[in-house]
């Protein structure tokens, strides 16, 4: 069950270009949260805040750090660490009642 | 039984044989970046519990400078793209290449310090000591860890790019940049949710 | 990051190896004998038997402290400890037994049989591997000083603030403490990440995750929970250490603080912890079980499963030590319902365990012994941890003696005969020698009685109303009749010091083997798993030729092989054969790391770095200075052979490089 070990990444599927348009998406995100400062986003403000944190940690997860691409043993690994940070976390900060308004 | 043998030619790279056929480093690192979800979760989750109390010394909204930190988040941003430039230099084994793009990381992550370090020193002199009030103690230990974690990572770049230098990487060198890139990525997603939960969600 | 190493082919004594030249600067450690060899090793063997060493000290220190408290509680108004004495007595005593025991013996089980058992001739890294046991020698050596420097912590091993902040422990103990299990938890952060990858990585051809042996799976189970864990516990000590040297108010209720942070995040890290105590022990049993009723494991995949499961599910029931601190309805009833859930998996492994034994032809040795006593005495302690996870029933058992009943039963009983068990099993293996069988049953005799008679009545005291951590009890509150908090507590003290005889036995048995002890042969207890497939001890290579794998308990598979008309297994081979077969076919180039020095000196400099803490900045700086001298030094050892062999130094004739994955 051995296999030669890939010193090179293997089929990027991204090229610099490619880098340089995720920055770019990434950097509109990162204004459009910033305006949620100057404007009213009312009651869209949570949601839209949280999504696109989401979406930009999910970016450059997949696309800089190159999770999409490679094995998903590296996936597995990371993603159990996050999965479990965010429930124990928010279990405790609900027995403090802090998601109740 | 054919053996899978251990070889003899070193010259060539490593060339292990893993069960998984993926490298022990770059395994180990992600484990790490893994559990180091929990060490940031567990302060986040202090400053979320503790935002609010303020027994003395300003508050968050009286405090928090969003353009400026606006700005700095941008900054450490932008240096994650000059790090993949720099991976796929080295993937290219153009050093020349990789030495600027690691450069320009470390001067944007160092810009990045720089500001969080202004930051600090501006708010401690408008009345928010360490030990001022719950939400300064959970606020500054929080931003303080990962402006140690992007101080560390700073040190990394620069080792890096002097042991590319003096041609002392005798494994895999584009792993190398490629695991450094990992941690420096990781340190900037760390902020992408500072930077929403603590700043830009008013408490 | 393997550290190649090639000595020069001149030397002709295989003794000495002359040093090859890291940056012309400073030169590699090479002496391959005395106290250096150990001192500078990165072979996971010789670093399993140092963390078993230690390990042992410490567990001899816990003992004491132990005794001492039966000793105080041994009869009414005891004289023998102070109240703050006594404070210091049993939180040291939970912080050594576990942060300094049970952890690193397990760590030397881990160390030293898992690559073995994988079929591999070390971790993957091996530096990281000997930094571990040097931080957790750091840590260990830090928090004990505590008792020298002022006073050890004495707040509990649990810790709990704001009772553990300045104000109320205002001696420097607990942060003699904070800083011991910081430095200590960075050893295991950083061996849980080396035994993952080696794990995932380093198996023999053919060895598939479910063909490994169950103690390897409980091992890797236990390095997620810690990988995970261990962070959390981090961030606790961390804040606790603001908050005592520099002034920070994370504890302090007068400035609108909550306690039951310091609870949760203690208890997120501390449950999953004590999963990581007791799976070694499980899959210690899991070997030995099957070896000694000379039966396969019953089950083998829900045994696995079942680990995982409770491994997963372990970092979900955290908040059942926390039932009487007011979290309200909901939440006791959410964490009641999981810790429920938890015996489930637990149950499994107990009914695999009997149905292997059941039918089997069982072989009474000692090793057994411990092993059926792991089944029998964690039982009960299970069982009496299912009725604390109903909540109103635990209401009434926490803080009391019935809980300290059920974690000594599961610990003691549980994970201490485990590795117990797992001495007597594989001493032979390490050291070449069995530990003798007679003085091996008056080991486990004294132990199981001494252990019931301390523990069994400690389920009563608790009922009777006995409060934990109490430096006395006076006869007023003993209760009426015979059978009261003084008979039982003199039992439990008789108790202890018959389970201390029982742990001298053993220590008599090492010493008496040492001196004594026959050439043990290399297979003798016709085992099943790969680690039996080297010599005992095994070379410093470990396999002649690294196995190719076919089956689940290969080993046995090699020596056995069904008979097609009576179904029945008959012997083909016996594992003196074997591994001569091995010899006969060796590998011509095997490569082993090289010994380094930096290690030691970055442990050197983490501990020094943390004692800043307590004695200032100047110290502070220096450690940093000595934590990145090495870390620099570490980072530039070459990891790349000059081009140079050497004769091995078994005199085999064949040469012995050095490069391992990684």
């Amino acid at each position: 069950m051995s296999t030669e070990t890939q010193s090179q990444s293997h089929d990027h599927g991204m090229s610099d270009a490619g880098y340089i348009k995720i920055a770019l998406i990434l950097a509109a995100i990162t204004a459009l949260e910033v305006s949620t400062y100057y404007v009213d986003f009312g009651p869209l403000f949570m949601p839209s805040l949280m999504i696109m944190m989401v979406v930009k940690f999910v970016m450059v997860v997949s696309y800089f750090m190159h999770l999409k691409f490679d094995s998903k043993i590296f996936s597995f690994l990371f993603y159990t660490g996050l999965g479990l940070a965010l429930f124990v976390y928010i279990v405790a900060l609900a027995t403090f009642k802090f998601f109740i308004a | 039984m054919a053996e899978t043998a251990t070889h003899t030619d070193h010259a060539a790279d490593h060339g292990h044989h893993s069960s998984t056929g993926l490298s022990n480093n770059k395994l180990a690192m992600w484990l790490f970046l893994g559990s180091e979800c929990l060490l940031f979760g567990g302060l986040i989750s202090t400053y979320m519990l503790y935002r609010g109390r303020v027994q003395d010394g300003p508050h968050p909204s009286q405090i928090y400078d969003i353009p400026f930190t606006s700005v700095s988040s941008f900054v450490l941003l932008m240096s994650s793209l000059t790090m993949v430039l720099a991976v796929t230099s080295a993937q290219r084994d153009d050093d020349a290449r990789t030495n600027l793009w690691l450069t320009i990381t470390a001067l944007l992550g160092a810009t990045f310090v720089g500001g969080q370090v202004y930051e600090f020193t501006t708010f401690y002199r408008e009345g928010l000591g360490f030990t001022t009030s719950l939400f300064s103690s959970s606020f500054y230990s929080l931003t303080g860890f990962h402006g140690v974690h992007v101080s560390v990572g700073v040190i990394m770049l620069l080792s890096t790019m002097g042991i590319i230098k003096r041609n002392k990487i005798t494994g895999n060198k584009s792993e190398v940049v490629e695991l450094v890139g990992l941690y420096w990525h990781f340190v900037d997603i760390v902020w992408i949710v500072i930077f929403t939960l603590i700043y830009l969600i008013p408490s | 990051m393997a550290i190649i190493e090639r000595p020069s082919s001149e030397v002709a004594t295989p003794a000495v190896v002359a040093p090859s030249q890291a940056l012309g600067a400073i030169r590699r450690p090479v002496a391959t004998k005395g106290w250096r060899e150990w001192l500078f090793t990165v072979d996971h063997k010789k670093i399993g038997i140092m963390y078993g060493v230690v390990a042992m000290v410490f567990f001899i220190v816990g003992g004491v402290e132990a005794l001492l408290i039966r000793l105080q509680l041994a009869l009414p108004d005891g004289r023998i400890l102070s109240a703050d004495q006594y404070n210091q007595m049993f939180t040291m005593h939970a912080t050594t037994m576990i942060f300094l025991f049970a952890m690193p013996m397990a760590g030397a089980f881990a160390n030293y049989f898992l690559p073995l058992q994988i079929g591999a001739r070390d971790v993957a890294f091996p530096r990281l591997n000997a930094l571990s046991l040097w931080l957790l020698v750091a840590g260990g050596l830090i928090l004990n000083a505590s008792w020298f420097l002022g006073g050890a912590a004495d707040g509990g091993w649990f810790m709990y603030a704001p009772n553990s902040g300045p104000v109320f422990s205002p001696s420097n103990g607990v942060d003699f403490w904070v800083l011991g299990l910081q430095i200590a938890g960075i050893a295991s952060l950083i061996g849980s990440i080396n035994l993952i990858v080696t794990v995932l990585n380093m198996r023999a051809p053919g060895m598939t995750l479910m063909k490994m042996p169950v103690f390897t799976w409980m091992i890797l189970v236990v390095q997620f929970l810690l990988v995970f864990s261990l962070p959390v516990i981090t961030v606790a000590l961390v804040l606790l250490m603001f908050q005592r040297s520099y002034g920070a108010t994370f504890f302090d209720v007068s400035q609108g603080a909550d306690p039951l942070l310091w609870q949760h995040l203690f208890w997120i890290f501390g449950h999953p912890e004590v999963y990581v105590l007791i799976l070694p022990g499980f899959g210690i049993i899991s070997e030995v079980l099957p070896t000694f009723s000379r039966k396969p494991l019953f089950g083998y995949p829900f045994v696995v499963f079942s680990g995982a499961s409770i491994g997963l599910v372990g970092f979900g029931v955290w908040a059942h030590h926390m039932f009487a601190a007011g979290l309200g309805p909901v939440s006791v009833a959410v964490f009641s319902i999981s810790t429920m859930a938890i015996a489930i998996p637990t149950g499994v492994k107990i009914f695999n365990w009997l149905l292997t034994m059941w039918g089997g032809k069982i072989w009474y040795t000692t090793a057994m012994k411990f092993a059926i006593g792991l089944v029998v005495l964690f039982t009960i302690g299970g069982l009496s941890g299912v009725t604390h996870s109903v909540a109103p029933s635990d209401t009434q058992q926490t803080d009391t003696y019935y809980i300290v009943a059920h974690f000594h039963y599961v610990l003691f009983g549980g994970m201490v005969f485990g590795l117990f068990s797992g001495f007597y099993y594989w001493w032979p293996k390490v050291f070449g020698k069995l530990l003798n069988e007679k003085l091996g049953s008056w080991n486990f005799w004294f132990m199981v009685i001494g252990m019931n008679l301390t523990f069994g009545p400690m389920h009563i005291l608790g009922l009777q109303g006995q409060p934990r951590r109490m430096y006395v009890w006076t006869e007023a509150r003993a209760g009426e009749g015979l059978f009261n908090f003084g008979f039982w507590n003199m039992v439990s003290s008789i108790g202890s010091f018959i389970l201390a005889i029982g742990v001298l036995f053993f220590l008599i048995n090492v010493v008496i083997t040492a001196r004594n002890g026959k050439q043990a042969p290399a297979d003798p207890w016709d085992a099943r798993t790969l680690e039996w497939l080297a010599t005992s001890p095994p070379k410093e290579h470990n396999f002649d030729r690294i196995p190719v794998v076919h089956h689940l308990d290969e080993f046995f598979h090699r020596k056995y092989e069904e008979d097609p008309n009576t179904h029945t297994m008959r012997q083909i081979a016996t594992g003196e054969e074997l591994i001569r077969a091995e010899e006969a076919a060796a590998d011509s180039d095997i490569h082993l790391p090289g010994p380094s020095y930096w290690p030691l000196v970055l442990a050197i400099g983490i501990g020094v770095l943390g004692l800043g803490v307590v004695y200032g900045t100047p110290v502070m700086v220096f450690g940093a200075a000595v934590v990145l001298l090495a870390s620099f030094g570490w980072v530039l050892e070459p990891s790349v052979p000059e081009a140079i062999d050497y004769a091995s130094p078994d005199g085999d004739g064949h040469s012995k490089e050095i490069a391992t994955h990684g």
